[in-house]
Order: structure tokens, then sequence, then C-alpha cells
């Protein structure tokens, strides 16, 4: 049985997914053990009663104080109108991990990052690369290739070349282009022929 | 999946890059899964290394390592999902914000974490704060006026388009197959094995990385599906890394893909026992009790991963978890099965529009699909942003119609005239009349009602990976909480009419609107995808409320029965016939009178059966058999004259048999005579050795008489998971029955065009 798998990408793909797994789990432990101070806080909502406006109040303040009596200034209220103003006072009390927040968009966009340049690489530069190291006569454009001007058509020689020589890179360049030549059977069909399976 | 003889390929990094392959860039059919055989394989390889077990310690251990491969599999999938969840949810987040502007003290701040430790926000206007500033804030240095308005207007159009960009380039670079929600694909997957090509979608992972941009752009997609797909994916990625090729059977493959599912649903909503049940209602096609056990496991693993990464600061789980507990009077019931039908209608009008337009996209405007996606991310964003219930992001509309307004809600929406005297605490504010803002969010909330609606119908289905979840629940939740909010007005200035005289008395909080909105939200989605009980279970966990089961059940039974008049298949099986998958439906009913003959074949004028003899066909003549014909497999009979029945041999076995045979065998050249017997035949003195073969022959195959009613044949086809049924009469071999061949019948019966299902 045939299974078309990309070694390359597919480890690439476990490595760094494993290693987002861990980094976000740790760094899920180190916040929660070094609680950044600034990562808490009570935030009370009060709306206008009578002539006093409304107001907000953040106050980095723990859990078993966060009510109206700890939070808010009740320097403008007067003593009989305190216990009405601060019913319809809500406070709640919210915790978040700016570590986690920061790690993982930092993350992202770098695993972003480097796809998009591998994609870069592979729709721009390879080709370049490919004419000038094997020649125009090499390049094979293959009769149902119409629209799809991808240098994925000269795959079966670069195999033919690789299989050769039995090195890790060159099992490498061998996947790759077995990988390739999968993808571009995918997007002919899915694409082309608006069909998903073959 | 069926891992036959040598073929196992994982374990070690060169063997990776070193597999056989015999042909780049060609595909296998997909086939069908023996689920029988799988099953019966399974309890050998049990068998064997329970009884290995007793052996030594090295082996008892072995032992129990196999036995709890499974769990530490589902534990894994638990981990990652509720991982991908948080890294998504954040993700989506910071990206959605992006396009109105950015925080200057660090830019991976969304707009609600910018300012969360700011002291400068004010009571009227409580979104803004000087750390986070809108584009044109940033650019030109003002923040009001015409010239700001266009800014942010082009930039959040400019931004809208990059992200799709980026999305459909990279779909199409890198996994093409990442298209659409992929449940339609899941299904079919999981009720026919649809191997290598599908499967190659799921197993790229980097593919959810870019499944957020289009969520990010604004287009109705739910990152909800695409959760779903990328835990499935991984989960069976990793499934093929690190589990020896013996235990990977298919069954267990299709336990860890239910497992996924059930598991992505439970940390995008929040639900894990609506997961499972998702799981077991829309997805699964065998669903044994331990793959339900399983499944349950991973959505309580998931959950707690996603909880501890804690995305959004409250431990909450999901975006629109609300908390309320007014109650609901028995009046309301008219308004809520109100709502089930409208559900229903949206439902129906969706399915059909949207199928209409994917079967023109595939004739006429599928040859430019990545200007498409352009074009319709830039309607949308240029439609959307004028309406700010359209502009903000669909999890947060959602958010916001479902709550409740409280005396502290500043929206629009909550914009009702407060009786300033009134010392009521925060949660029992009685009804009060709208003021204006509640009439302009109608008539704003009304526009994005038709806006979602039409958009959604061209976007579902695009060469991007898109979801249905979310766009159906907004659709629902703007219409349940217009509806609500219209009953409340009336029960506000008419409480005098004799409906609302004994329920609603004046000064009481009696009408909930965001109760309405969830009531709506449920009945558009269960009018679209024909959930029931997983739907209500989902929505319920959702939001906490146990006392709102009944109006959510009566208005999810009345959107099914509602959709269900007017055409009986769901968005995910309506694509799954539109792209022709192979898919059994379990569903469905065959009532048709039709015999097995009829749909045996070879029928009359076709030439007759492919079929091995027991011992008289050489090794060539087998050979050449294989390679003129494409079957996956060939029933053996005695001889052919008299054509009794002896067992079924796989096609991909025998190749590989022979292919061993030949290197590894002695004396095997092309004139051996190839037996299926216990004993080799009788052969004269010079004969090459003969090639021994029983043990790819599978002497318990399934069989019907020629007279057995098709139904009974599709409710074995169903219930057994056959791949294909021999037709015999008398003992004598008729014709054979495939999966394929009970597909095509049906869709024949249903007047369906036999060949647009996808098959040779």
């Amino acid at each position: 049985m045939a299974t078309p798998w990309g070694g390359l990408p597919r480890l690439g793909a476990s490595l760094s997914l494993s290693c987002l797994a861990l980094a976000v789990l740790l760094l899920v432990r180190t916040a929660a053990a070094a609680k950044n101070s600034e990562d808490v806080r009570c935030k009370c909502i009060c709306p206008p009663y009578k002539d006093i406006p409304g107001h907000i109040y953040n106050r980095n303040i723990s859990q078993k104080d966060c009510d109206c009596l700890h939070v808010v200034e009740l320097m403008s209220v007067r003593e009989p109108d305190i216990e009405a103003y601060c019913l319809r006072c809500e406070c709640k009390y919210e915790e978040r991990s700016s570590v986690t927040i920061k790690v993982t968009i930092i993350i992202y966009l770098s695993i972003l990052g480097l796809l998009l340049l591998y994609m870069v690489y592979l729709t721009l530069v390879e080709p370049i690369l490919k004419r000038r190291l094997f020649g125009h006569s090499q390049l094979i454009q293959s009769d149902d290739d119409v629209g799809d001007h991808q240098p994925f058509a000269n795959a079966h020689d670069v195999l033919a070349r690789s299989r050769s020589r039995a090195n890790v890179l060159n099992k490498v360049e061998y996947a790759q282009q077995r990988w390739k030549l999968q993808v571009q059977e995918q997007r002919k069909s899915v694409f082309d022929r608006h069909v998903v399976l073959s | 999946w069926s891992r036959a003889g040598a073929m196992s390929g994982s374990g070690n990094l060169m063997d990776f890059l070193d597999e056989p392959f015999p042909d780049v860039g060609t595909y296998e059919d997909f086939h069908t899964i023996d689920w029988l055989r799988e099953k019966s394989r399974d309890t050998d390889r049990h068998r064997k290394i329970t009884s290995r077990s007793k052996e030594s310690v090295w082996e008892f251990i072995k032992g129990l390592l196999d036995a709890w491969s499974g769990w530490v599999v589902m534990l894994l999938i638990g981990l990652l999902a509720g991982t991908l969840a948080g890294v998504i949810d954040l993700a989506v987040d910071w990206m959605t914000d992006l396009k109105e502007g950015i925080c200057l003290s660090a830019f991976w701040y969304s707009h609600e974490q910018c300012c969360w430790t700011s002291s400068e926000t004010t009571f009227e206007d409580r979104d803004k704060c000087p750390l986070w500033q809108k584009w044109s804030e940033l650019l030109v240095n003002r923040s009001e006026g015409a010239s700001a308005y266009i800014l942010n207007y082009l930039l959040y159009v400019l931004w809208a388009l990059l992200f799709a960009f980026l999305a459909v380039s990279l779909v199409r670079v890198f996994a093409p197959y990442a298209c659409g929600s992929g449940i339609p694909e899941l299904e079919t997957f999981l009720n026919a094995n649809l191997e290598n090509t599908f499967l190659s979608f799921f197993f790229f992972p980097p593919s959810h990385f870019f499944l957020l941009l289009p969520s990010s752009s604004l287009l109705p997609f739910s990152s909800i599906s695409s959760l779903l797909l990328s835990f499935s994916s991984v989960s069976v990625f990793f499934l093929s890394s690190y589990s020896s090729s013996s235990s990977t059977s298919s069954s267990f493959s299709f336990s860890v893909l239910s497992a996924a599912a059930a598991a992505g649903v439970s940390v995008a909503f929040g639900a894990p026992i609506g997961g499972v049940l998702f799981s077991l209602e829309e997805v699964s096609y065998y669903f044994p009790l331990k793959t339900l056990w399983r499944s349950f496991f991973a959505a309580l693993v998931a959950a707690f991963t996603l909880r501890s990464i804690n995305p959004f600061g409250n431990s909450r789980l999901v975006l629109f978890y609300v908390e309320y507990h007014t109650p609901w009077y028995m009046a309301e019931l008219f308004p809520f099965i109100l709502l089930g039908v409208f559900g229903g209608l949206w439902g129906t009008l969706f399915i059909r529009c949207n199928i209409a337009w994917c079967r023109r996209r595939t004739t006429r405007l599928g040859k430019y699909p990545v200007l498409e996606v352009i074009v319709v991310t830039a309607i949308t964003a240029i439609v959307a942003y004028p309406n700010p219930y359209t502009r903000q992001s669909t999890s947060e509309l959602i958010s916001e119609l479902f709550n409740d307004c409280g005396a502290l809600e500043s929206s629009q929406l909550c914009d009702y005239i407060n009786d300033p005297n009134m010392t009521r605490p925060v949660d029992d504010i009685p009804d009060r009349p709208a003021g204006r803002g509640v009439y302009t969010a109608i008539w704003q909330l009304a526009l994005a009602l038709v806006f979602k609606i039409v958009i959604t119908i061209f976007t579902f289905g695009m060469k991007i990976p898109s979801g249905l979840f979310i766009p159906s629940m907004a659709v629902g939740a703007m219409a349940g909480r217009m509806v609500g909010i219209g009953v409340e007005q009336l029960a506000y200035h008419h409480h005098d009419w004799i409906i609302f005289r004994n329920w609603c008395r004046p000064g009481a909080d009696c009408v909930t609107p965001g109760l309405y909105a969830m009531v709506g939200a449920a009945a558009c989605l269960g009018g679209v995808t024909r959930m029931t009980v997983s739907l209500v279970v989902i929505m319920f966990e959702l939001t906490g409320g146990l006392e709102y089961i009944v109006p959510l059940m009566a208005a999810a039974v009345t959107s099914k029965w509602v959709a269900d008049a007017f055409g009986k298949e769901g968005i995910y099986e309506a694509h799954i016939h539109l792209n022709g998958y192979p898919f059994l439906d379990v569903k469905d009913e065959f009532t048709h009178r039709t015999l097995a003959t009829d749909v045996m074949r070879p029928r009359r004028g076709e030439p007759p059966l492919s079929v091995l003899t027991q011992d008289s066909m050489t090794v060539e003549d087998v050979e050449t058999l294989i390679k003129e014909t494409d079957y996956n497999g060939f029933p053996v009979v005695v001889s052919r004259d008299s054509e009794r029945l002896i067992g079924f041999a796989q096609r991909r076995e025998l190749i590989l048999a022979i292919k061993n045979a030949r290197q590894r065998q002695e004396g095997i050249v092309s004139n051996s005579i190839m037996y299926f017997t216990e004993d080799p035949p009788e052969l004269p003195a010079n004969s090459p050795q003969p090639l021994k073969l029983r043990r790819v022959l599978n002497l318990s195959p399934f069989t019907v008489t020629d007279h057995t009613p098709m139904e009974t044949v599709v409710d074995i086809f169903r219930k057994l998971g056959l791949r294909q049924c021999l037709v015999t009469r008398s003992g004598r071999l008729l014709g054979i029955i495939t999966k394929k061949d009970v597909l095509r019948h049906m869709a024949q019966m249903a007047n369906q065009d036999p060949e647009s299902i996808m098959f040779n």
C-alpha cells in the first residue's frame, strides 16, 4: 500500500507542533507560578446615580477584597448614598496571563513567517535555481499542465538523478520532490478539475 | 490503512524518506474498509499479545503498553486539542483587532487586552484607551472626521484582503485539500475508507496555522470546523508516527478520528458531552461503545487543557458563555416555535442556494478560485464596515446578542430608558421601554441579518477552510434578538393584554431577549445541519442554563421538522452528494423491491466474473489477470466447470504474496501452479515448485443468494460495514456486489445520476 507521505514536511511539522505544544504547556506552568502583578485586576463598573457620573475603576487587588468598598473611590459620594450606589456597582475579579499571550502570538507569527518564506522559495526562487543548475533543456513541460507554471514538472528528472547517491541530503530532496508532486496533483484536482478525490 | 505483509512505514527517520513508492503522483482509488476483516485481525493480534505476555516480564509490559496505547493516544489528542484551541482563540482575537488598530505598548495584545490595565477608560467610552490606537490615529493623527473614517475603512479592507490572500495562497501551495469545512470529507472518510489522497489533507498539520487567516479576515467562517479538522489531522498524524504498525488498524484510527472530532467540538463550544454526541450523531459511522468512552475521555482532557491555558482570562472556555437564570414562561413557547420555523426555513433556503451556487462554481466560476476568494473578501469587507454589527467578529456579535442587558452594558442594544431612581440590584432589572439606541440597533441588525444570509451562501465551499457553525448561529441570534426585543416591548407597552396579563406584571422582569437569541441560534444551526440531541446539549452546555432545555428542544425539533418537510438532507449530506462521495448513509431508507440479481455484477452482456481457481492456475495467469483488471479482489472457486465458491482473495495481498514468493522462495517461476488448498495438487514430475497461497485466502466471504431482496443487502452492508458481498445460487458463484454497486443502485433508484458518483 502506498502512502504518499511527504517525509520532510511531516518531520518538520511534527517537530514544530511538539515544540509549540510543549512551549505553551510549559508557559502555562511558569505563568501560573510567577504571576505578574499586572495580570490581576478587580474591575468595578458603577452606573450614574443621581448626580454622580458613571465610572469604571480598575485596581490590582486580591479576590477577597474585590468589592465596592475596597475598590471604588467613595470620596465623592455622600454618606447615605453609599449603600445605594454600591448596590448598583458590579465588581468582577479577572486574571489573565500576559506571558501566554505574548509567547503564543510570537510563535504563531514566526511559524506563519516560515511558511510564507518557504512558499516564496518554492514558487519563486527554486525554479530560478533549477533552471540554472539543469539548464533549459531539462525542463519538461507536461501536457496537461496548461495554466500551472510550476517547477515541479521536472521532478522526475531530479528524482532519477538523486537516486544514485544515498545520503541524507539526497533523501531529503527526494522526499521533498515526492511531496511536491503530490501537492501538484492535489492542486490540479482541486483547483482545475474541482473534485476533491482523484 | 490495512497494512498487509511487509509494508510498515513508521518509526524510523530514514524509513520516512525511504518508502518504496510505486507511482509518484498517481493515486489509487479509495477503498472501502472491510470492517469484518479488520475486526478479526484486531482480535487475532490481541490474542497473540495476551498469550505472549505470559512468557516473560518484558512481553507482559509490552502487552500492557499495547492495551494502554489507545488511552495514551486519546490523552495526546485531548492535550493537543486544548492547546490548539487556546492558540487559535488568542491568535484570532489578535488578528481580528489588527484590522482596526494596534496596541502601542505591546503589539501582541488585542484591543481588550491592551486596555486591560489602563485606568483611563471612562464609563461612556468603555472601549477607548490611549494605548490602543486606530490606524487613522497612528497614521494621520486624527481620530474623528471624514478622513479618519475613510482611512480606517480603507485599511480595514486592505487587511482583510491581505489575510484572505495569504490564506488562499498558502492553501494552494501546501494543502489544496484544506478547503471547505471538511466535515463532509470527514464523514465520508469515516464511512468508507478513503485512503491515500484524501488523508494527505488531514496529514498536513501546519494547515491549521493558516486556518486562522480566513476567520480573521471577516469572511463568515467559523474556526470550529477548522479546529475539528486540525485536531483530527494532528491526532492521526501522531497516531501514524508513534504507534507501531501492527496496532494501527483502520478501526482504531477511525475511533481516533471520532474522538478528535469530539475533542474539537468540546473546546470550540466548551461542551464536552455535546462534542461526544456530535461525533456520534454527525460524524461517525461505526461507533462501538469503546469509542464512546474514549471520545469522552479525549473531550474531557481537551476541556481541561484549555481551561489551564485560560485564553479568555476568566476561566471560561468559550467566548459566549452566558450565565443568567431568569425564568421563561409557557406563553413564550409560541415565539420560540416561530423561531424554530424560521430556523427550518433558513436551513432549507441556505442548503438549496448554496448547492446551486456550488454547482455553478464547479462549472464556470471555478476557473479562478484565488480571484473568487479575493473578490468575495473585498465585497464582504466593503459592505461590512459601515454596519457596526457586521464590522465586529462574528463571535463577538453572538456574545453581545446572547448577553442580557444589565445596568452596565453600554452597547446600543442596551440603550433602554432607565429609571434614575430605581434601586433594584443589577440582575433583576424590570422590563423597560426601548430607547432610541435600541431602535437603531434593530434596523442595523435587520440589515446585518440579510447581509449575513447572503454572504454565507456565497462563501461556504470556497477554496479555503471555512465553516458553518458560527455563521448559522449568528443569523439565528440576530433574528432571535429582534423577536425578543419585540416581545419585550409588546409586553411592556401592552401589559394588560390577555396573553401577558397572567405572567407579566409591570415592574417585573418578564422577557429576556438574550434567551430568544440563544433559541434562534439553536434553531438556525439545527435547520442547517439537522442535528438534534447534540445541538441541544451543546447549547445548554454553552449557556449553563438547564432551565432552558425545553425552549431549545422545542426550537430544534420545530426547525428539523420544517426543514425536513422541504428536503431530507442536511448541509453536509448535501455536499457529500454534490461532490459524489461514496457515502452510505445510515439514515436513508431503502424501500424498493429490487433483488440481489438486479444489482450484482456481471450483468447480462458483460464479460464473466474474473475468478481464480483452486489449483489450476499458474503464477503467470494470475499476474496477467491482476494486470488486466483493477478489481480489489477475486473470488476463488473449485474449478471453472463447477463454480463452487471457496473463498475470496484480496488484490493487494495477492500481489505482495506473489512478489515475496518470487524473491524469497526457491523454484517459483511463471509456470508454477498456484494453489489455495491445504495440500499441493497432483503434478507431473518435472513441473516447477507449486506456490501455496492459502494464507491470503479469506475462507469466510460474505454471501447472499440471488433472491435476497436489496433491502436486506443494503442493511447488511450498512450494519456490518462490508466492502463486497458474493452472490450464489445453490452454492454456485453467480456474481459479486460491491459497496460501490450498492451506492450506484441507490442513486439510480433515487433518480440521481449514477455516473456522478465518484469511482471508476
